[in-house]
C-alpha cells in the first residue's frame, strides 16, 4: 500500500478530523451493556471504552459472547439492557447516525462473487451515501489503498480469498469511517494473507488514526495487530489492558496463551466445527 | 474530502431522506441486473417453462374445448396466466435469497449500513420485478408463434410490464415476510409451496372463474394473483374485458405491495436474531 494512498484517505470528517478539536469522544464506550437470548445472557453488563486511534481486539473462546457484543455495537442487534455510544453516538437513540459512523466487515466473507469488485463497492457507496460526484474517486482510492486497483474489473468470484478479504476492508471504506469493525478479520486466509491484512490495518490506524475494533479467537493475530485487548468469558470481560501488561501480570515468561487460559480456563479452539462451516460458507457464497 | 461530501448523518430533511431513499431502492435493482447481465443463461432458462405450457398443454386442453373461455381462444386465454405463473414462482422464492445472504453475511453488511430497511426491502421487491421483467418478451413472442390475438399497442405493453413488475414485486415481499419470520430455508421452502399451489389455482390463470364452486370463487377475491392474471389478460388479448377494471387490477397491486413492504421492513432486521 502507498503512503499517500493511506493519507489521501484522510479528510475532515474522519478521526483525525475529530480528534484535532480536543473534544474527541472514545471511539466506543459501552455502559452495562446486556444482551440475552431467552434464557442465555450472551453479554453481561459489559463496561468497557476503547479509546479512538486505537487497534482493539475482543478475544475469547467461542461462544464468549464477541461477536453479539460486535453486532450490537453495529445496531445489528438491540442491547437488552444498558446502552453504548459509538463516536459519541448513542446505539438506541441514533442507531443510523452511528451506522454511519462505521465500517463493519462480518465473520464471512460477502461480497457478491458474480459482481466486479468495482461493482460490489459501487453498491454500497450509494448505500453509505457517497456523493456521486466524489464516488468514482472514493472507489478508486479505497482500491488503491488496499492494492486492488488493477482487479477491479475482475468478478470477485475469480479473487483468492486474501483479495475478497481485502475488496471488503475497501467497501468498508468507502465511506471513511472513523472506524472499523471486524469480525474474525482473518479467519481461513493462509499466514502471507493474513499478514498483507495486518499491514493494511495498522497503516489505516497509523497513518488515518482510524479505531479499529477486531474479534479473534487466534492469539497470533491479537499479538500481531491490537494495542490493547479485552478478554471475554461467557458473555463478561475477564481482563482488559495492552498484551505486554496482561502478561506481566502473569509472570515473566508467560504468553498471550497462558493469559488466555488463566482468565477463560480454556484453550482456544483453532480451526474446529466453526471454522470449517464458515469456510465453506465463504466459498459457496464466491462460486 | 468535503465535509458535505461525507455520509449523511441520522435524519436530515424531507428532501434528502426522499432521495436517499430511492438512492438505496435503485442501487439495490442495479446491482440485480448487473447480475443478471453477468449471467445472461439464466433469462435462457426462463423460456423452457412457457414454451411447454403453451405449446404443449395449451392445445391439447383446447381440442378438449371442455373450458369455455367467452370466445377465446384456449391457447390465447391462458398466455397471461402463464405470464402470471412464471411472476409467482419466481418470486415467491425469492424471499429465500434473504436466508442465503443473513449465512453469508451479506445481509449483515446491508443492515450495517445507513440505509433505510423499507428502502432495502422496496430495493429487493423490484430487483424481483427485474429478474421477472424479460419473461414478457418471452410471453409476447410465444403469443406470436401460436398466432394469439394479441395487442400490439405500445400502451398495453406497458401495462403488461408495470404489472409483471408490480405483481413480481407483491409476490417477493410476501415471500421475504415468510422468511423473515421462519427464518429457515426448509421450512420456508415447504410453508412456499403451500402458498403458491392455492395462489394459482384459486385464480383465473388456467380457467374462468364462473367455473369455480362458489367458495373458491369468493377466496379469488381475496387472492392477489387473480388480480394480476386479470390485468395481464385485458392489457394483452385483444377480445379479453376486465372483470375488475384495470384500474383496480392496478390497485390492488399497489396497495397489497405497500402492505407487505412495510411489513417485510418491519421484519427484516429480525432475520438476524
Amino acid at each position: 500500500m502507498s503512503q499517500q494512498s493511506a493519507q489521501e484517505l484522510s479528510g475532515p470528517g474522519d478521526a483525525t478530523d475529530l480528534q484535532s478539536t480536543g473534544t474527541t469522544p472514545p471511539a466506543i464506550e459501552t455502559m452495562a451493556l446486556t444482551r440475552r437470548f431467552g434464557s442465555l445472557t450472551a453479554v453481561n453488563s459489559m463496561n468497557l471504552t476503547v479509546p479512538t486511534g486505537s487497534i482493539f481486539g475482543l478475544l475469547g473462546p467461542n461462544g464468549a459472547g464477541k461477536s453479539t457484543t460486535i453486532k450490537v455495537l453495529t445496531t445489528l442487534l438491540p442491547p437488552s439492557s444498558g446502552t453504548a455510544r459509538v463516536a459519541g453516538l448513542d446505539i438506541i437513540k441514533q442507531p443510523r447516525a452511528v451506522r454511519s459512523h462505521l465500517g463493519y466487515i462480518p465473520q464471512a466473507v460477502s461480497a457478491e462473487g458474480v459482481l466486479t469488485g468495482y461493482e460490489n463497492m459501487q453498491i454500497f457507496a450509494k448505500l453509505y451515501g457517497v456523493h456521486h460526484s466524489v464516488r468514482k474517486e472514493r472507489i478508486d482510492e479505497a482500491l488503491n489503498l488496499l492494492s486492488l486497483s488493477e482487479f477491479a474489473q475482475t468478478q470477485v468470484k475469480k479473487y483468492s480469498g486474501g483479495m475478497t478479504r481485502r475488496l471488503e476492508i475497501a467497501i468498508a471504506l468507502v465511506h471513511r469511517p472513523p472506524l472499523l469493525v471486524l469480525d474474525e478479520p482473518t479467519v481461513g486466509l493462509d499466514p502471507t494473507a493474513r499478514r498483507a491484512i495486518w499491514e493494511r490495518l495498522h497503516a489505516l490506524r497509523d497513518q488515518n488514526n482510524m479505531t479499529i475494533l477486531i474479534t479473534t479467537h487466534q492469539m497470533g493475530e491479537a499479538e500481531g495487530l491490537c494495542d490493547q485487548v479485552a478478554i471475554m468469558n461467557r458473555g463478561e470481560i475477564a481482563a482488559l489492558g495492552p498484551i505486554p501488561e496482561l502478561k506481566a501480570a502473569l509472570g515473566p515468561d508467560a504468553t498471550l496463551d497462558d493469559v488466555f487460559i488463566a482468565h477463560t480456563g480454556s484453550t482456544i479452539e483453532e480451526g474446529g466445527f466453526a471454522d470449517a462451516a464458515r469456510t465453506r460458507r465463504t466459498s459457496m457464497r464466491r462460486e | 474530502m468535503q465535509p458535505e461530501l461525507a455520509v449523511p448523518a441520522c435524519g436530515g430533511n424531507k428532501t434528502d431522506s426522499f432521495a436517499d431513499f430511492f438512492r438505496v431502492v435503485f442501487a439495490i435493482i442495479e446491482g440485480e441486473i448487473r447480475k443478471l447481465l453477468h449471467d445472461p443463461l439464466e433469462m435462457l432458462a426462463r423460456v423452457v417453462q412457457p414454451a411447454v405450457w403453451l405449446l404443449v398443454f395449451a392445445p391439447v386442453f383446447s381440442s378438449l374445448r371442455q373450458i369455455p373461455t367467452g370466445g377465446i381462444r384456449y391457447q390465447d386465454f391462458i398466455a397471461p396466466g402463464i405470464l402470471a405463473q412464471g411472476v409467482l414462482l419466481l418470486s415467491v422464492v425469492y424471499g429465500i435469497n434473504v436466508l442465503f445472504e443473513r449465512d453469508m453475511g451479506l445481509l449483515q453488511k446491508y443492515l450495517a449500513s445507513p440505509a433505510s430497511r423499507g428502502a432495502l426491502v422496496l430495493g429487493k421487491a423490484l430487483s424481483a420485478g427485474v429478474r421477472n421483467a424479460p419473461q414478457v418478451l418471452v410471453i409476447y413472442a410465444l403469443a406470436a408463434i401460436i398466432s394469439a390475438k394479441v395487442r400490439w399497442n405500445p400502451l398495453a405493453i406497458l401495462a403488461v410490464l408495470l404489472l409483471v413488475i408490480l405483481g413480481s414485486a407483491l409476490f417477493c415481499s410476501l415471500s421475504l415476510v415468510v422468511a423473515c419470520l421462519v427464518k429457515n430455508r426448509e421450512r420456508f421452502m415447504s410453508i412456499n409451496q403451500a402458498l403458491t399451489v392455492p395462489l394459482f389455482f384459486a385464480s383465473s390463470a388456467l380457467y374462468p372463474v364462473a367455473l369455480m364452486p362458489t367458495w373458491l370463487r369468493r377466496l379469488t377475491y381475496l387472492n392477489p394473483l387473480s388480480y394480476l392474471v386479470d390485468g395481464l389478460r385485458s392489457a394483452m388479448l385483444s377480445q379479453a374485458r376486465s372483470a375488475y377494471g384495470l384500474k383496480v387490477d392496478f390497485a390492488v397491486q399497489v396497495c397489497g405491495l405497500a402492505v407487505l413492504v412495510l411489513l417485510a421492513a418491519r421484519l427484516y432486521p429480525r432475520v438476524e436474531y
